[in-house]
């Protein structure tokens, strides 16, 4: 029964916040968490996917101002008051972290999915600034970077996920892509028809890097839950016309700018003086 | 629970108030979910349930809802109430229901009254009622000892309990439910409109609540409230039905029904009362008698039986029919003995000792202070803990002079729940059994085999030294392999009880006798461990639906093992008509198939028929004396009918009744030890607060484990958006909670979760405060200058509920300032 290409499907519409999938991940991947920080952001403490957070819950608080009754869907609420999305490394198609890895120390597993391999990693970083989702992050310790591996312990063992396992909802379903993509799709007609206009599948085509092996159903627009939407989710090699010609026209103007700053600083000294 | 979590996906409208499953019950709220999901299931399927969330806080359970109402916390019970005026007044209730199977045509006898907030009977120096005028009016006996009341099908005699309902609820207009709970009326008809739905045969809702309705002053009546509602829409003893609570721990529920309360012996019998000196008398003051001819009476004919089984599993041989089986034996507590009368003894300096098993004191307050001068004034204290409690520690608590403290502490290590087997009882009263998952670390023992040791050494003292009543010491029955180690297979077998004329285990507690052959040691839980082995340990579930759920419905029967009898949903015979049938085909309960109730284990006899066919046949609610299910109860302390009080500490006079504004019998332990009350006033203190638990900690204990302190670092509050503009407080910001009894300073979360409401005519806020943290613990330990003032319930009030002098944990007045 062990999956061809593995994924996660995170239906948002039935996260409720709990993180037991940030604490079943540490606890089987063995990560320490980061020191514990104050940050106050609705429930959010974690801040961050980062080297301790391979699983990390946003809360986004919409509330209108009068919220004395909340109906959803409806226009005071519809929904999208209180958005809650378990995170996690998108296991892209197109995965930008791969591209830019200069010893190969990522690579593309038998389960499909995107693995950092740590006696191979030699901490360069470009990863970490390439990953257009800041998921990965730098081990002091071990000099190396890391991410979520979709458990790739477990899925040689043919088990579920950690963090899968312990979703007391099933908002992170674990399984084989295609099934996943079975499962959103009826999920979102399911909300559709109950009047949630704006719930909306994240990755599930190849718009969004390719696809995305872990993809989400939303209830809101990407830009909502900071994920670049569609236009943007792309990766400059495979669309590299206009990129380049923007890239080149940022030049331009940089170059001219920077002259004028020059020239100006110096002017303003002058005057100062 | 009177249904069980699965069942919620057989709702069509889920109301949750005082509850935030989401966060508290993070996963059986599985079942909510699985309630909405797909609305092209249908009814009973999983699928298209409505979810309306009633709460001062906009909470990760609203976040899921499908309504989310904003209400004043504590007043549940004129949001029902109001609820019940409407389906009254429009004639939405269930009238095959309300006529046969509750007890609206019972008559109540002259005297009965309700005027300004005061039932009949109440005496103003005591602060308590007589409940003599809360009673029905009787029939001239036929047979000497009837107590039939007098009913009126037709439900129109003006002192029918229905006429009486009707005219009580009859204040709770929208307009008046908008100025009690602030709930405006336009959205609390919204709300009405699917509710008055919920009476259709074919309709069925469930109420879920949990400590956000108990932990008031009134919080036995808020939750009366609701079932007085489910029971006029006909949905109690129904799938998908029913008032269910939460309980807070894994296991709160056990606790419950072992007699964790002071007031009640296991199985939900009462504590003897003194003055009762024979068997006899407890069973005639304590059972409960019958008012109808149809009624069974199942649990007051067999109470006799129940106590006699319990009192020969404790006392063996030395519980004769010569001696009244050994009833003597039992205390008969002169004093009210809750947890908070036991810290008030403290205070008042009457307790030499207290041990701690499983409960921080501090912590859990109410008025932490207050608490911790009662824990000063003993001369020993034992906690049996896994951790350091606030309670072990209490002698360095912030503020505390270690070296004024003469308690002696003692801290026994106890085992975790990982680290023993036994049994969960869970909401729904199933007994699940869990292995061990680690042994025990250290130096830690089971907090019974602690216990067995103690109370082996002090049966050797009283047998050296003597003793004034060394009798029941003696008697104690420890029929285990070593009584100093009990198993828990020997517990749950002695619990579960055996024929002592043949040895074996009993089957059924109908079969329980007085005459001293049988045993008991909880009634309830007979059955559970019978001949055929620990039915707590059957696994058979989701893996095979087909087999293992026959009915469709969810039950499961050969899944663990719940009281009583296995039954999964109580008071089932109701889920089907005067003939037999279901209510509703879709979800069947229990049916008649011309032989015998098929589906649930039926809460019936078998073999019973239908009233149809039998006009004998007994009504549907066998456990107490009418048979039906109770729109009006004297067995409630503060009233037959459920009322809104404000709580001690109100912004509001109670716009029902300002004269009487808060419960005439709430119990005021400094008043009634002759210490001032401290009670803050709306000028002082103007925000109204509510305390709860958040999803990343499991009460005080989670303050040792690293990753959990990791995702809630540090006390906080929750403050209004709005409210925290005026005040000049951004999101961080160190703030200072204060009551009239002790402060609070931890950072602020500014959120728009909360928001003002207008409640009386007044523009409210609340403030809302995670209970978790103290001085103890990983948090506290790294930020001990941060830590000083983070017990929440140094806020709350010492006072409690007349019926179960449960605190006012969720309603009291504070005051908010920055701290610069």
């Amino acid at each position: 029964m062990a999956v061809k290409r593995a994924g996660f499907f995170t239906d948002t519409s039935v996260c409720i916040g709990c993180k037991a999938c940030e604490v079943a991940c540490k606890e089987w991947n063995g990560l320490q968490g980061n020191s514990p920080n104050l940050l106050l952001d609705s429930f959010d403490n974690t801040g961050q996917l980062d080297a301790e957070n391979w699983r990390h819950v946003k809360f986004y608080e919409r509330m209108p101002d009068q919220a004395n009754l909340v109906e959803q869907p409806a226009s005071t609420g519809g929904g999208q008051a209180f958005l809650m999305m378990s995170d996690v490394c998108k296991h892209c198609q197109h995965a930008s972290c791969m591209e830019v890895c200069p010893t190969n120390a990522i690579v593309r597993t038998e389960f499909d999915t995107v693995y950092i391999q740590q006696d191979v990693c030699n901490g360069c970083r470009n990863c970490i600034s390439a990953c257009p989702y800041n998921v990965i992050g730098f081990n002091q310790a071990t000099g190396t970077v890391h991410k979520c591996t979709l458990c790739y312990d477990r899925l040689q063992n043919d088990l579920t996920p950690a963090c899968a396992k312990a979703c007391p909802t099933e908002s992170i379903k674990f399984g084989d892509v295609d099934t996943l993509h079975q499962l959103a799709d009826a999920r979102l007609a399911a909300l559709q028809k109950q009047g949630y206009s704006k719930a909306q599948l994240y990755g599930r085509d190849d718009k969004v890097y390719g696809g995305l092996n872990a993809f989400f159903l939303l209830m809101d627009e990407p830009e909502v839950y900071n994920l670049p939407n569609r236009a943007n989710a792309v990766l400059p090699s495979r669309n590299n016309l206009p990129g380049y010609l923007g890239g080149l026209a940022t030049a331009v103007v940089a170059v001219i700018a920077g002259l004028i700053a020059f020239r100006r600083r110096g002017e303003s000294e002058e005057t100062k003086a | 629970m009177t249904n069980h979590w699965r069942d919620l996906k057989n709702a069509d409208l889920i109301l949750i108030n005082g509850a935030n499953p989401a966060e508290a019950h993070p996963v059986g709220f599985q079942w909510f979910v699985k309630a909405k999901l797909d609305p092209s299931r249908g009814p009973g399927q999983g699928g298209g349930a409505k979810i309306v969330h009633a709460d001062p806080r906009f909470t990760r359970t609203s976040a899921l809802a499908d309504t989310y109402l904003r209400i004043r916390t504590g007043t549940d019970a004129a949001y029902f109430g109001g609820l019940i005026n409407y389906v009254l007044q429009n004639n939405l209730i269930h009238a095959d229901y309300v006529r046969d199977y509750t007890n609206a045509s019972w008559i109540v006898k002259q005297g009965y009254s309700f005027q300004d907030g005061l039932f009949s009977g109440y005496d103003k120096t005591k602060r308590t009622y007589d409940i003599s005028t809360w009673a029905y009016e009787t029939l001239p006996p036929a047979n000497p000892g009837d107590t039939f009341a007098r009913r009126d099908p037709t439900l129109q005699d003006p002192s029918s309990v229905f006429q009486l309902l009707k005219a009580h609820y009859a204040r709770y207009t929208p307009e008046m439910v908008e100025s009690i709970t602030g709930i405006p009326k336009a959205d609390f008809l919204k709300v009405a409109a699917l509710v008055g739905e919920m009476g259709k045969p074919d309709k069925v809702m469930s109420i879920v609540y949990a400590v956000g309705l108990t932990h008031h002053t009134t919080g036995g009546q808020l939750i009366r409230s609701a079932a007085i509602l489910q029971l006029l829409l006909g949905n109690v003893g129904r799938p998908g039905g029913g008032v269910n609570a939460e309980r807070g721990h894994a296991n709160i529920q056990g606790n419950t029904d072992h007699a964790i309360s002071w007031e009640i012996l296991p199985g939900y019998m009462k504590i003897p009362a003194p003055g009762q000196r024979t068997l006899d008398d407890f069973v005639a003051q304590s059972a409960p008698k019958k008012s109808d001819p149809n009624s069974w009476n199942f649990f007051g004919t067999n109470y006799k039986n129940f106590t006699v089984s319990l009192l020969k599993a404790w006392f063996g041989t030395a519980a004769t029919a010569d001696n009244d089986f050994a009833f003597n034996f039992i205390p008969k507590p002169a004093v009210n003995s809750s947890w908070i009368s036991i810290f008030d003894q403290a205070l008042k300096g009457n307790m030499e000792g207290l041990l701690l098993s499983g409960m921080t004191a501090t912590s859990i307050g109410p008025d932490s202070n207050q608490v911790l001068q009662g824990l000063a004034k003993l001369k020993w204290l034992v906690v049996m803990d896994a951790f350091a409690t606030t309670s072990s520690e209490f002698w360095r608590a912030p503020g505390q002079k270690p070296a004024e403290i003469q308690t002696e502490v003692f801290m026994l290590p106890t085992t975790h729940w990982i680290e023993k087997e036994g049994s969960f009882v869970n909401s729904g009263r199933w007994a699940q059994w869990k292995d061990q998952v680690i042994p025990p670390q250290g130096n830690a023992r089971h907090d019974h085999w602690i216990l067995a040791d103690l109370f082996d050494r002090v049966r050797k003292l009283y047998g050296s030294a003597g003793g004034k009543f060394p009798d029941p010491i003696k008697a104690m029955t420890l029929q285990y392999a070593d009584p100093l180690k009990p198993t828990f297979d020997e517990l749950a077998r002695e619990i579960n009880g055996k024929d002592l004329t043949t040895g074996k285990q009993m089957a059924s507690f109908a079969a329980l006798k007085a005459d001293g052959t049988t045993t008991a040691g909880n009634w309830i839980y007979t059955s559970s461990y019978t001949e055929s082995g620990n039915n707590m340990k059957r696994r058979q579930g989701v893996d095979n639906p087909a087999a293992n759920d026959p009915t469709g419905m969810g039950f499961y029967p050969n899944w663990a093992w719940s009281w009583p009898l296995n039954r999964r949903i109580l008071y089932n015979r109701a889920s089907a008509d005067l003939a037999g049938n279901p209510w509703d085909p879709k979800r069947p309960g229990i049916k008649w198939d011309g032989t015998k109730w098929v589906g649930d284990v039926p809460d019936y006899p078998p073999t019973m028929k239908p009233v149809t066919q039998d006009p004998t046949a007994w009504l549907p609610f066998i456990m107490n004396g009418e048979g039906t299910g109770r729109l009006f109860s004297n067995s409630m302390v503060d009233g037959p009918f459920a009322e809104h009080y404000e709580p001690i500490e109100s912004p509001i006079p109670n716009p029902l009744h300002a004269s009487q504004s808060e419960s005439p019998v709430a119990f005021l332990y400094d008043q009634a030890a002759g210490r001032p009350n401290r009670f803050g006033k709306p000028e002082q203190y103007p925000y109204v607060a509510t305390s709860y638990r958040l999803t990343e900690h499991e009460h005080y204990i989670t303050q040792h484990v690293p990753l959990l302190v990791g995702l809630q670092p540090q006390a906080f509050v929750e403050v209004p958006k709005e409210l925290a503009d005026q005040k000049g407080i951004k999101n961080g910001d160190r703030v200072r909670v204060s009551s009239a009894r002790g402060i609070l300073e931890v950072a602020a979360l500014v959120t728009k979760r909360l928001g003002p409401m207008t409640v009386g005519g007044k523009k409210v806020y609340h403030i809302g405060i995670p209970i978790h943290w103290g001085f103890v613990g990983i948090a506290a330990e790294r930020n001990p200058e941060l830590a000083k003032h983070w017990l929440a319930n140094a806020l709350t009030p010492f006072v409690g509920d007349a019926n179960s002098r449960t605190p006012e944990f969720k309603a009291f007045l504070v005051d908010i300032k920055k701290i610069e």
